[in-house]
């Protein structure tokens, strides 16, 4: 029995991963104060961090713990605590497309799953073995000889990024004075 | 089921329920959590399919999704705030004299 389920480690923890993951997502809908929301999305983050460490790929793994986990929510994180806590937004959570967003977003979900269930009903699980393709050596090899062009349109997008921002906070200023 | 079936399940419902969540919320806040969280499912998507397919330009893409979510949210962020600032409140209904 312990042995089996030892055997079977990696696959019962994704699951749980992907539970807990899903259990979180769906909090988010339903808590109504914007920082435990926030939490919520860190947990459903780190989640996703243990399935992709589970699958393999561990610097992407890495990634995301350090840039959504690291950078983004705490970014986040920071603008909920900037903001006033007796905003009505706070009390009232939902807005009036609550029924119509919902019944779109199952038929949506419907949508996809069953798109996903016709086209991949007979896949094998046939996966590669962890590590094979998806060293980091193999990976940052591939990135900075074929995908060298994304690299660098990514750095372009963010110093558009940087000045857009500043840009706002510029507007701002001139709002204020 | 197995793994991938699993994983591609739990990508298409992190999506939809990003996605209600964008429409059914009232905080600005909470619906960019929202929209992360649809990144997020577009992300384990494509890390299940270049598993599955032994390949990197899914871990590549990945990659670009991470640069264009905290893009997003430099940019998002502030115009959040200048928002409140104007008008007070992070209800989404109180901004829609923006429209057209």
């Amino acid at each position: 029995m312990i042995e089996r389920l030892l055997a079977n480690l990696d696959t019962l923890l994704l699951y749980l991963f992907a539970a807990c993951a899903f259990v979180s997502a769906a909090l988010m809908i339903v808590l109504a104060q914007p920082m435990r929301v926030a939490l919520a999305l860190i947990s459903t983050m780190v989640f996703l961090g243990g399935i992709y460490g589970l699958l393999g790929v561990h610097f992407i793994a890495a990634f995301q713990v350090l840039i959504y986990v690291g950078a983004v929510m705490v970014f986040m994180v920071y603008a909920i605590m900037l903001l006033d806590v007796r905003d009505p937004a706070y009390q009232r959570r939902y807005s009036r497309y609550l029924v119509p967003g919902i019944l779109a977003g199952v038929a949506f979900f419907a949508a996809l799953a069953w798109g996903l269930a016709r086209e991949f009903a007979d896949v094998a699980e046939g996966g590669p073995a962890a590590g094979g393709a998806f060293g980091i050596q193999q990976f940052a090899a591939a990135f900075l000889n074929e995908y060298w062009l994304h690299f660098e349109l990514t750095s372009v997008l963010l110093v558009a990024a940087v000045v857009a921002a500043l840009a706002v906070i510029n507007v701002s200023r001139r709002d204020r004075g | 089921m197995d793994k991938t079936q699993v994983l591609l399940a739990l990508a298409v419902a992190l999506f939809a329920l990003g996605m209600i969540g964008v429409v059914v919320r009232r905080n600005v806040l909470v619906m960019l959590m929202c929209m992360e969280l649809m990144l997020n499912g577009v992300n384990l998507s494509l890390v299940t399919f270049a598993h599955q397919a032994a390949s990197n330009v899914g871990a590549v893409l990945v990659f670009l999704v991470f640069v264009v979510a905290a893009a997003e949210i430099a940019i998002a962020i502030p115009i959040v705030l200048l928002l409140v600032r104007s008008k007070r409140t992070l209800d989404l209904a109180s901004y829609s004299d923006l429209k057209g």
